[in-house]
């Protein structure tokens, strides 16, 4: 599986991302790395809350934590994320083409509508003279 | 455009679908009901579907096939959980065998429709997709990407004639 390869379990990366605040530190992660202090700055809650969310986000292998000096980099993995997203667009393409295809059927004469309607044979021609 | 909404929701593995249909919904029913009609819709053109079994009832169910550019054959199944024509309409959608058994490995996909009057004679179709896991998810999206290249080429077919 996609999610998987990369590093992560696909339940646990659409679990992560079912929480605003760890959606929004993925986004902020992918543009550029942020330390977990800088991060726990920008949110109403407590360093060790974002810490939590970080692990959590960590885990499903959406961000990767790198130590630098003293701090912790959180970075965005922006493969899982896509792979993650990528499955349900798929559906959505199915679906639209299927609604394409009803609209067209629906745009059709009312004539080939009343022949699709009943489940008897088309009418034969009348034979030729 | 048909579509004018579609709201993925990853955490409860769903896809909600609403599309406005140039017809009432007695008409759009048919779509479902019919299965010369439902053959023309479900499957793309390059794969498409031919119900050999549909009975558009609670506790009834429908066989299908689709046949590929190649001659290469997939089977589905639907089971019909409610119904209420010409208003809603739920279903379970997944993969059988070449005897038409239901594949229990492969993943199943639980439908619910709704049809709802929108003036002029038009109606409002609401689709809501729900997966049981995220991996049948994936499973399924991944099998499906034919459709998805398919349907991506026939969208250049109609640019270029255009």
């Amino acid at each position: 599986m996609v999610v998987d390869q990369q590093g992560g379990d696909a339940d646990r990366v659409f679990a992560a991302l079912a929480d605003a605040t760890r959606r929004d530190i993925v986004l902020r992660v992918l543009q550029h790395a942020e330390s977990v202090s800088a991060l726990a700055s920008r949110y109403a809650m407590s360093f060790a809350a974002v810490q939590k969310h970080v692990a959590v986000l960590e885990r499903a292998g959406l961000v990767s934590k790198e130590r630098r000096g003293r701090e912790q980099l959180v970075s965005g993995r922006i493969d899982a994320v896509r792979a993650a997203a990528r499955s349900l667009q798929l559906y959505e393409e199915i679906w639209r083409g299927r609604i394409g295809r009803m609209e067209d059927l629906l745009a059709e004469p009312l004539r080939e509508d009343a022949a699709w309607l009943s489940s008897a044979p088309p009418p034969t021609p009348p034979p030729a003279p | 455009m048909a579509v004018i909404s579609t709201t993925p929701d990853p955490s409860a593995r769903t896809l909600t679908l609403v599309a406005e249909l140039a017809a009432p919904p007695a008409r759009v029913w048919q779509l479902w009901s019919d299965p010369r009609q439902l053959e023309r819709w479900w499957g793309p053109p390059t794969w498409p579907a031919t119900f050999v079994e549909h009975d558009l009832v609670a506790g009834g169910g429908s066989r299908y096939r689709m046949t590929g550019p190649d001659g290469e054959q997939a089977h589905g199944w639907w089971s019909v959980l409610a119904v209420d024509e010409p208003r809603s309409l739920e279903l379970e959608d997944g993969f059988a065998d070449e005897a038409g058994q239901p594949v229990p490995d492969l993943p199943t996909t639980r439908m619910r429709v709704r049809l709802e009057e929108a003036g002029a004679g038009s109606t409002r179709m609401t689709l809501v997709s729900e997966f049981a896991t995220v991996e049948q998810m994936e499973q399924l999206t991944q099998m499906g990407m034919v459709e998805g290249l398919t349907l991506a080429m026939g969208q250049m077919d109609e640019l270029l004639a255009a």
